[in-house]
Protein backbone atom coordinates (compact mmCIF):
# COMPACT_ATOMS: atom_id res chain seq x y z
CA UNK A 1 0.00 0.00 0.00
CA UNK A 2 1.08 3.46 -0.95
CA UNK A 3 0.93 5.74 1.54
CA UNK A 4 0.00 8.97 -0.95
CA UNK A 5 1.57 13.00 0.07
CA UNK A 6 -1.23 14.70 1.86
CA UNK A 7 -2.28 17.96 0.10
CA UNK A 8 -1.94 21.74 1.44
CA UNK A 9 -5.12 23.36 1.63
CA UNK A 10 -4.56 26.96 2.40
CA UNK A 11 -7.67 29.24 3.88
CA UNK A 12 -8.84 32.94 3.86
CA UNK A 13 -11.87 34.87 4.73
CA UNK A 14 -11.57 38.39 2.91
CA UNK A 15 -14.37 40.84 2.95
CA UNK A 16 -16.19 37.95 4.06
CA UNK A 17 -18.28 37.10 7.20
CA UNK A 18 -16.64 33.80 8.40
CA UNK A 19 -19.97 32.38 7.38
CA UNK A 20 -18.59 30.17 4.83
CA UNK A 21 -15.84 29.09 7.09
CA UNK A 22 -18.62 27.98 9.57
CA UNK A 23 -20.32 26.11 6.54
CA UNK A 24 -17.21 24.09 5.70
CA UNK A 25 -17.19 22.84 9.71
CA UNK A 26 -20.11 21.69 8.76
CA UNK A 27 -19.02 18.57 7.16
CA UNK A 28 -18.69 17.52 10.82
CA UNK A 29 -17.34 14.11 10.83
CA UNK A 30 -16.17 14.24 7.32
CA UNK A 31 -13.37 16.78 8.21
CA UNK A 32 -11.68 13.64 10.00
CA UNK A 33 -11.56 11.84 6.61
CA UNK A 34 -10.68 14.71 4.65
CA UNK A 35 -7.81 15.00 7.20
CA UNK A 36 -6.00 11.82 5.57
CA UNK A 37 -5.94 13.32 2.73
CA UNK A 38 -5.62 17.16 3.26
CA UNK A 39 -3.21 18.81 5.53
CA UNK A 40 -3.98 22.97 6.78
CA UNK A 41 -2.10 25.18 5.86
CA UNK A 42 -2.35 28.96 6.15
CA UNK A 43 -5.89 29.19 7.55
CA UNK A 44 -7.85 30.71 10.69
CA UNK A 45 -8.15 26.68 11.46
CA UNK A 46 -4.75 27.01 12.00
CA UNK A 47 -3.57 30.74 12.52
CA UNK A 48 -0.65 30.12 10.14
CA UNK A 49 0.04 33.18 9.04
CA UNK A 50 1.78 33.13 5.55
CA UNK A 51 1.13 30.37 2.80
CA UNK A 52 3.93 28.05 2.62
CA UNK A 53 5.32 28.46 -1.13
CA UNK A 54 4.03 24.89 -2.42
CA UNK A 55 0.41 24.86 -0.91
CA UNK A 56 -2.00 22.46 -3.65
CA UNK A 57 -5.27 24.01 -3.31
CA UNK A 58 -6.37 27.97 -1.67
CA UNK A 59 -9.93 28.48 -0.86
CA UNK A 60 -10.48 32.18 -0.77
CA UNK A 61 -13.78 33.35 0.89
CA UNK A 62 -14.97 37.12 0.75
CA UNK A 63 -14.25 39.78 -1.92
CA UNK A 64 -11.86 42.55 -2.14
CA UNK A 65 -12.92 45.79 0.04
CA UNK A 66 -9.62 46.64 1.02
CA UNK A 67 -5.98 46.97 0.05
CA UNK A 68 -4.90 44.02 2.64
CA UNK A 69 -7.47 42.01 0.51
CA UNK A 70 -5.50 42.53 -2.57
CA UNK A 71 -2.14 41.72 -1.15
CA UNK A 72 -3.84 38.64 0.68
CA UNK A 73 -5.38 37.57 -2.74
CA UNK A 74 -2.21 37.66 -4.34
CA UNK A 75 -0.16 35.41 -2.05
CA UNK A 76 -2.56 32.90 -2.19
CA UNK A 77 -2.57 33.07 -6.08
CA UNK A 78 1.31 33.09 -5.97
CA UNK A 79 1.27 30.12 -3.74
CA UNK A 80 -1.81 27.93 -4.52
CA UNK A 81 -1.60 25.56 -7.39
CA UNK A 82 -5.63 25.62 -7.76
CA UNK A 83 -7.55 28.54 -6.22
CA UNK A 84 -10.92 27.96 -5.05
CA UNK A 85 -13.86 31.34 -5.15
CA UNK A 86 -16.22 30.00 -1.68
CA UNK A 87 -19.04 31.61 -1.57
CA UNK A 88 -20.95 34.76 -2.92
CA UNK A 89 -18.57 37.53 -1.64
CA UNK A 90 -15.66 36.06 -3.34
CA UNK A 91 -17.64 35.38 -6.49
CA UNK A 92 -19.90 38.56 -6.97
CA UNK A 93 -18.61 40.66 -4.15
CA UNK A 94 -21.84 40.12 -2.34
CA UNK A 95 -23.11 42.01 0.54
CA UNK A 96 -20.37 44.47 1.00
CA UNK A 97 -20.80 45.35 -2.98
CA UNK A 98 -23.94 46.95 -2.02
CA UNK A 99 -21.72 49.69 -0.97
CA UNK A 100 -20.46 49.92 -4.31
CA UNK A 101 -23.15 52.33 -5.97
CA UNK A 102 -22.58 55.18 -2.95
CA UNK A 103 -18.89 56.94 -2.69
CA UNK A 104 -16.17 56.51 -0.14
CA UNK A 105 -16.49 59.79 1.08
CA UNK A 106 -20.16 59.73 1.57
CA UNK A 107 -19.90 56.00 3.46
CA UNK A 108 -17.11 57.15 5.80
CA UNK A 109 -18.51 60.67 6.46
CA UNK A 110 -21.84 58.67 7.11
CA UNK A 111 -20.21 56.38 9.60
CA UNK A 112 -17.96 58.23 11.36
CA UNK A 113 -19.51 61.95 11.18
CA UNK A 114 -22.78 62.71 10.64
CA UNK A 115 -25.00 59.41 12.15
CA UNK A 116 -26.56 60.44 15.62
CA UNK A 117 -24.84 59.43 18.50
CA UNK A 118 -21.25 60.61 17.28
CA UNK A 119 -19.54 63.41 19.10
CA UNK A 120 -16.23 64.28 17.55
CA UNK A 121 -16.03 61.18 15.60
CA UNK A 122 -13.39 60.86 13.47
CA UNK A 123 -12.00 58.80 10.11
CA UNK A 124 -9.68 56.00 11.56
CA UNK A 125 -6.33 56.87 9.93
CA UNK A 126 -4.10 55.26 11.66
CA UNK A 127 -1.18 53.89 9.38
CA UNK A 128 -1.67 50.00 10.65
CA UNK A 129 -5.37 50.04 8.79
CA UNK A 130 -5.60 49.19 5.09
CA UNK A 131 -6.56 51.17 2.97
CA UNK A 132 -10.41 50.56 1.90
CA UNK A 133 -10.73 50.29 -1.89
CA UNK A 134 -13.31 52.63 -3.75
CA UNK A 135 -15.80 49.69 -4.40
CA UNK A 136 -15.94 46.42 -3.33
CA UNK A 137 -14.69 43.63 -5.96
CA UNK A 138 -15.29 39.64 -6.66
CA UNK A 139 -11.85 37.94 -6.46
CA UNK A 140 -12.04 36.92 -10.23
CA UNK A 141 -11.30 40.44 -11.15
CA UNK A 142 -8.22 40.45 -9.91
CA UNK A 143 -6.71 37.00 -9.90
CA UNK A 144 -7.45 34.21 -12.29
CA UNK A 145 -9.48 31.39 -10.02
CA UNK A 146 -10.24 28.17 -10.86
CA UNK A 147 -12.85 27.21 -9.85
CA UNK A 148 -16.14 28.61 -7.36
CA UNK A 149 -18.64 27.27 -5.14
CA UNK A 150 -21.63 29.60 -4.85
CA UNK A 151 -23.63 30.14 -2.06
CA UNK A 152 -24.32 32.34 0.67
CA UNK A 153 -22.85 30.61 2.42
CA UNK A 154 -22.50 27.35 0.13
CA UNK A 155 -23.71 24.17 2.33
CA UNK A 156 -21.00 21.77 3.50
CA UNK A 157 -22.08 19.47 1.71
CA UNK A 158 -21.35 21.49 -1.65
CA UNK A 159 -17.87 22.26 -0.77
CA UNK A 160 -17.23 18.65 0.07
CA UNK A 161 -18.73 17.67 -3.27
CA UNK A 162 -16.07 19.83 -4.96
CA UNK A 163 -13.05 19.04 -2.54
CA UNK A 164 -13.84 15.34 -2.98
CA UNK A 165 -14.16 15.56 -6.52
CA UNK A 166 -10.72 17.32 -6.46
CA UNK A 167 -9.05 15.00 -4.31
CA UNK A 168 -10.33 12.46 -6.84
CA UNK A 169 -8.83 14.06 -10.15
CA UNK A 170 -12.58 14.63 -11.60
CA UNK A 171 -14.12 18.33 -12.54
CA UNK A 172 -16.04 19.56 -9.83
CA UNK A 173 -19.77 19.61 -10.34
CA UNK A 174 -22.46 20.80 -8.32
CA UNK A 175 -25.86 19.17 -9.27
CA UNK A 176 -29.51 20.30 -8.29
CA UNK A 177 -29.94 21.39 -4.66
CA UNK A 178 -26.05 21.97 -4.28
CA UNK A 179 -25.99 24.56 -6.79
CA UNK A 180 -27.40 27.38 -4.82
CA UNK A 181 -26.76 31.12 -4.92
CA UNK A 182 -28.50 31.84 -2.07
CA UNK B 1 -49.08 13.48 -43.31
CA UNK B 2 -48.49 15.28 -40.02
CA UNK B 3 -45.45 18.18 -39.66
CA UNK B 4 -41.95 17.55 -38.15
CA UNK B 5 -38.84 18.81 -37.73
CA UNK B 6 -35.76 17.30 -35.47
CA UNK B 7 -34.68 18.66 -32.14
CA UNK B 8 -30.98 17.57 -30.92
CA UNK B 9 -32.28 14.43 -33.14
CA UNK B 10 -35.43 13.73 -31.31
CA UNK B 11 -38.64 14.09 -33.86
CA UNK B 12 -41.33 17.01 -32.70
CA UNK B 13 -44.53 17.58 -34.60
CA UNK B 14 -45.78 21.18 -34.96
CA UNK B 15 -48.85 22.45 -36.28
CA UNK B 16 -48.42 25.20 -38.83
CA UNK B 17 -47.56 28.65 -37.54
CA UNK B 18 -45.77 27.33 -34.74
CA UNK B 19 -42.69 28.75 -33.61
CA UNK B 20 -39.73 26.21 -32.67
CA UNK B 21 -39.99 27.00 -28.99
CA UNK B 22 -43.85 26.19 -28.96
CA UNK B 23 -43.16 23.15 -30.61
CA UNK B 24 -40.23 22.03 -28.47
CA UNK B 25 -42.83 23.12 -25.26
CA UNK B 26 -45.39 21.29 -26.19
CA UNK B 27 -43.06 17.89 -27.06
CA UNK B 28 -42.02 18.51 -23.19
CA UNK B 29 -38.70 19.73 -24.83
CA UNK B 30 -37.13 22.24 -22.70
CA UNK B 31 -35.10 25.15 -24.38
CA UNK B 32 -33.39 28.02 -22.10
CA UNK B 33 -35.36 31.38 -22.44
CA UNK B 34 -35.88 34.47 -20.53
CA UNK B 35 -38.18 37.29 -22.46
CA UNK B 36 -40.24 34.50 -24.18
CA UNK B 37 -43.66 33.74 -22.72
CA UNK B 38 -46.26 31.46 -23.82
CA UNK B 39 -49.21 34.04 -23.46
CA UNK B 40 -47.04 36.73 -25.24
CA UNK B 41 -45.96 38.06 -28.68
CA UNK B 42 -42.15 37.27 -29.21
CA UNK B 43 -39.81 40.10 -28.20
CA UNK B 44 -36.79 38.15 -29.43
CA UNK B 45 -34.35 40.23 -27.44
CA UNK B 46 -32.38 37.66 -24.78
CA UNK B 47 -31.46 35.55 -27.20
CA UNK B 48 -31.08 32.93 -24.57
CA UNK B 49 -33.41 30.52 -26.30
CA UNK B 50 -31.22 30.49 -29.61
CA UNK B 51 -30.51 26.92 -31.62
CA UNK B 52 -28.97 26.07 -34.84
CA UNK B 53 -31.23 25.42 -37.52
CA UNK B 54 -29.82 23.50 -40.22
CA UNK B 55 -26.08 25.17 -39.12
CA UNK B 56 -27.41 28.43 -38.18
CA UNK B 57 -28.29 30.48 -35.43
CA UNK B 58 -31.23 32.09 -34.87
CA UNK B 59 -33.98 32.52 -31.67
CA UNK B 60 -36.48 29.72 -31.62
CA UNK B 61 -39.09 32.24 -29.99
CA UNK B 62 -39.27 33.92 -33.43
CA UNK B 63 -38.76 31.41 -35.53
CA UNK B 64 -41.56 29.39 -37.51
CA UNK B 65 -41.01 25.60 -37.43
CA UNK B 66 -40.47 23.88 -41.03
CA UNK B 67 -40.41 20.49 -42.42
CA UNK B 68 -37.77 18.81 -41.79
CA UNK B 69 -36.01 21.37 -40.31
CA UNK B 70 -32.36 20.45 -38.17
CA UNK B 71 -32.25 21.90 -35.31
CA UNK B 72 -29.56 22.14 -32.47
CA UNK B 73 -29.88 22.81 -28.82
CA UNK B 74 -28.45 21.30 -25.91
CA UNK B 75 -25.69 21.04 -27.28
CA UNK B 76 -22.14 22.12 -25.64
CA UNK B 77 -21.50 24.86 -27.73
CA UNK B 78 -24.63 26.66 -27.57
CA UNK B 79 -25.06 25.92 -24.05
CA UNK B 80 -21.80 27.93 -23.67
CA UNK B 81 -23.02 31.03 -25.88
CA UNK B 82 -26.10 30.98 -23.35
CA UNK B 83 -23.93 30.85 -19.74
CA UNK B 84 -21.71 33.57 -22.02
CA UNK B 85 -25.20 35.72 -22.21
CA UNK B 86 -26.47 34.70 -18.83
CA UNK B 87 -23.45 36.37 -17.11
CA UNK B 88 -23.65 39.12 -19.13
CA UNK B 89 -27.27 39.99 -17.59
CA UNK B 90 -25.58 39.28 -14.07
CA UNK B 91 -22.78 41.60 -14.34
CA UNK B 92 -24.80 44.44 -16.00
CA UNK B 93 -27.27 44.31 -13.30
CA UNK B 94 -27.13 44.30 -9.17
CA UNK B 95 -27.63 40.89 -9.13
CA UNK B 96 -27.52 39.94 -5.21
CA UNK B 97 -28.99 36.46 -4.82
CA UNK B 98 -28.86 36.42 -1.13
CA UNK B 99 -30.51 39.88 -0.63
CA UNK B 100 -33.25 39.22 -3.24
CA UNK B 101 -36.67 38.40 -1.84
CA UNK B 102 -37.34 36.86 -5.77
CA UNK B 103 -34.64 34.09 -5.13
CA UNK B 104 -35.58 30.81 -5.74
CA UNK B 105 -38.19 31.33 -7.64
CA UNK B 106 -36.23 33.61 -10.07
CA UNK B 107 -35.71 32.11 -13.75
CA UNK B 108 -32.51 33.86 -14.79
CA UNK B 109 -31.14 32.51 -11.57
CA UNK B 110 -32.65 28.86 -12.34
CA UNK B 111 -31.29 29.10 -16.18
CA UNK B 112 -27.86 29.96 -14.45
CA UNK B 113 -28.32 27.19 -12.22
CA UNK B 114 -29.53 24.96 -15.62
CA UNK B 115 -26.48 26.21 -17.69
CA UNK B 116 -24.04 25.54 -14.20
CA UNK B 117 -22.75 28.86 -14.53
CA UNK B 118 -20.24 29.31 -11.03
CA UNK B 119 -19.13 33.09 -11.84
CA UNK B 120 -20.05 35.54 -13.00
CA UNK B 121 -16.60 35.55 -15.48
CA UNK B 122 -17.03 39.15 -16.47
CA UNK B 123 -15.85 42.24 -15.00
CA UNK B 124 -19.15 43.59 -12.85
CA UNK B 125 -20.75 47.14 -13.78
CA UNK B 126 -22.14 47.94 -10.16
CA UNK B 127 -24.34 50.47 -11.49
CA UNK B 128 -26.11 52.79 -9.59
CA UNK B 129 -30.22 51.90 -9.81
CA UNK B 130 -32.75 53.59 -7.45
CA UNK B 131 -35.48 51.91 -6.71
CA UNK B 132 -39.09 53.06 -6.59
CA UNK B 133 -41.26 52.56 -3.37
CA UNK B 134 -43.59 54.94 -4.18
CA UNK B 135 -46.46 52.19 -4.62
CA UNK B 136 -48.53 51.32 -1.75
CA UNK B 137 -48.46 47.51 -3.02
CA UNK B 138 -45.38 47.29 -5.37
CA UNK B 139 -42.14 47.69 -5.21
CA UNK B 140 -39.83 48.26 -8.32
CA UNK B 141 -36.03 47.21 -8.27
CA UNK B 142 -34.38 48.11 -11.08
CA UNK B 143 -31.48 46.88 -10.28
CA UNK B 144 -31.86 43.35 -11.09
CA UNK B 145 -33.66 44.52 -14.72
CA UNK B 146 -32.77 42.38 -17.67
CA UNK B 147 -34.74 44.36 -20.21
CA UNK B 148 -37.09 41.25 -20.82
CA UNK B 149 -39.86 43.85 -21.65
CA UNK B 150 -42.57 41.00 -20.41
CA UNK B 151 -44.05 43.72 -17.69
CA UNK B 152 -43.89 46.51 -21.24
CA UNK B 153 -46.60 43.66 -23.40
CA UNK B 154 -48.58 42.68 -20.41
CA UNK B 155 -49.59 46.22 -19.31
CA UNK B 156 -49.89 47.13 -22.67
CA UNK B 157 -51.37 44.15 -24.38
CA UNK B 158 -52.97 42.79 -21.50
CA UNK B 159 -54.06 45.24 -18.92
CA UNK B 160 -54.13 48.09 -21.51
CA UNK B 161 -52.36 50.37 -19.12
CA UNK B 162 -49.22 51.26 -20.91
CA UNK B 163 -47.06 51.57 -16.72
CA UNK B 164 -43.94 50.10 -18.41
CA UNK B 165 -41.58 51.21 -21.40
CA UNK B 166 -37.86 50.18 -21.98
CA UNK B 167 -36.16 53.97 -22.86
CA UNK B 168 -32.47 54.32 -24.06
CA UNK B 169 -30.52 52.57 -26.82
CA UNK B 170 -28.37 49.92 -26.79
CA UNK B 171 -26.16 49.83 -23.13
CA UNK B 172 -28.08 52.90 -21.99
CA UNK B 173 -31.37 50.58 -22.56
CA UNK B 174 -33.12 50.99 -19.41
CA UNK B 175 -36.93 50.21 -17.90
CA UNK B 176 -38.95 53.37 -16.96
CA UNK B 177 -42.82 54.16 -15.76
CA UNK B 178 -44.63 55.84 -17.89
CA UNK B 179 -45.72 58.91 -15.26
CA UNK B 180 -44.37 62.63 -15.48
CA UNK B 181 -42.90 62.07 -12.41
CA UNK B 182 -41.58 58.35 -13.49
CA UNK B 183 -42.75 56.85 -9.56
CA UNK B 184 -45.09 53.86 -10.35
CA UNK B 185 -47.44 55.55 -7.14
CA UNK B 186 -48.57 58.04 -9.99
CA UNK B 187 -49.77 55.10 -12.37
CA UNK B 188 -53.05 53.06 -12.59
CA UNK B 189 -50.55 50.15 -11.53
CA UNK B 190 -52.80 47.29 -9.51
CA UNK B 191 -51.43 43.80 -8.49
CA UNK B 192 -54.57 42.56 -10.52
CA UNK B 193 -52.55 43.72 -13.18
CA UNK B 194 -50.89 41.15 -15.59
CA UNK B 195 -47.58 43.32 -15.28
CA UNK B 196 -47.44 42.34 -12.00
CA UNK B 197 -47.13 38.77 -12.53
CA UNK B 198 -44.92 38.37 -15.30
CA UNK B 199 -41.64 39.48 -13.78
CA UNK B 200 -39.24 36.65 -14.74
CA UNK B 201 -36.70 38.41 -12.04
CA UNK B 202 -37.13 40.20 -8.90
CA UNK B 203 -38.14 43.54 -10.13
CA UNK B 204 -41.86 43.84 -9.67
CA UNK B 205 -42.49 42.60 -6.06
CA UNK B 206 -45.42 42.62 -4.14
CA UNK B 207 -44.56 44.49 -1.02
CA UNK B 208 -45.44 42.78 2.24
CA UNK B 209 -44.98 38.86 0.78
CA UNK B 210 -41.26 38.47 0.32
CA UNK B 211 -40.15 35.64 2.81
CA UNK B 212 -43.96 33.95 3.06
CA UNK B 213 -42.44 31.47 1.33
CA UNK B 214 -38.79 30.80 2.79
CA UNK B 215 -35.85 30.22 0.99
CA UNK B 216 -35.04 26.96 0.19
CA UNK B 217 -38.83 25.83 -0.61
CA UNK B 218 -39.31 27.74 -3.92
CA UNK B 219 -40.12 26.90 -7.17
CA UNK B 220 -37.02 26.47 -8.57
CA UNK B 221 -35.69 24.87 -4.95
CA UNK B 222 -37.92 21.91 -5.46
CA UNK B 223 -37.07 21.14 -9.18
CA UNK B 224 -34.93 22.55 -12.01
CA UNK B 225 -36.56 24.90 -13.89
CA UNK B 226 -36.46 22.36 -17.12
CA UNK B 227 -38.93 20.06 -15.38
CA UNK B 228 -41.12 23.04 -15.61
CA UNK B 229 -41.22 23.02 -19.36
CA UNK B 230 -44.08 20.56 -19.49
CA UNK B 231 -46.26 22.28 -16.90
CA UNK B 232 -46.89 24.87 -19.41
CA UNK B 233 -45.65 27.71 -16.63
Amino acid sequence: MTTQKKLKVATTSLAGCFGCHMSFLDIDERLFTLLEHIEFDRSPLTDIKHCSPDCDIGIIEGGLCNAENVHVLREFRKNCKILIAMGACAINGGLPAQRNHLPLTTILEEVYHTSPGLANGMIPNDPELPLPLDQVHPIHEVVKVDYFIPGCPPSGDAIWKVLTDLLAGREPELGHGLMHYD
Amino acid sequence: MSLTFTLDGKTIPFTEGQTIIQAASAAGVFIPHLCYHPEFKPHGSCKLCTVKVNGRHTASCTMRAAPGMVVESDTEEINAERRALTQMLFVEGNHFCPSCEKSGNCQLQATAYHLGMMSPHYDHFFPSRPVDASHPDALLDFNRCILCSLCVRASRDVDGKNVFALSGRGIGTHLIVNAKSGQLGDTDFTLDDKAAQVCPVGVILKKRRGFAVPIGERTYDKAPIADTVTEGK
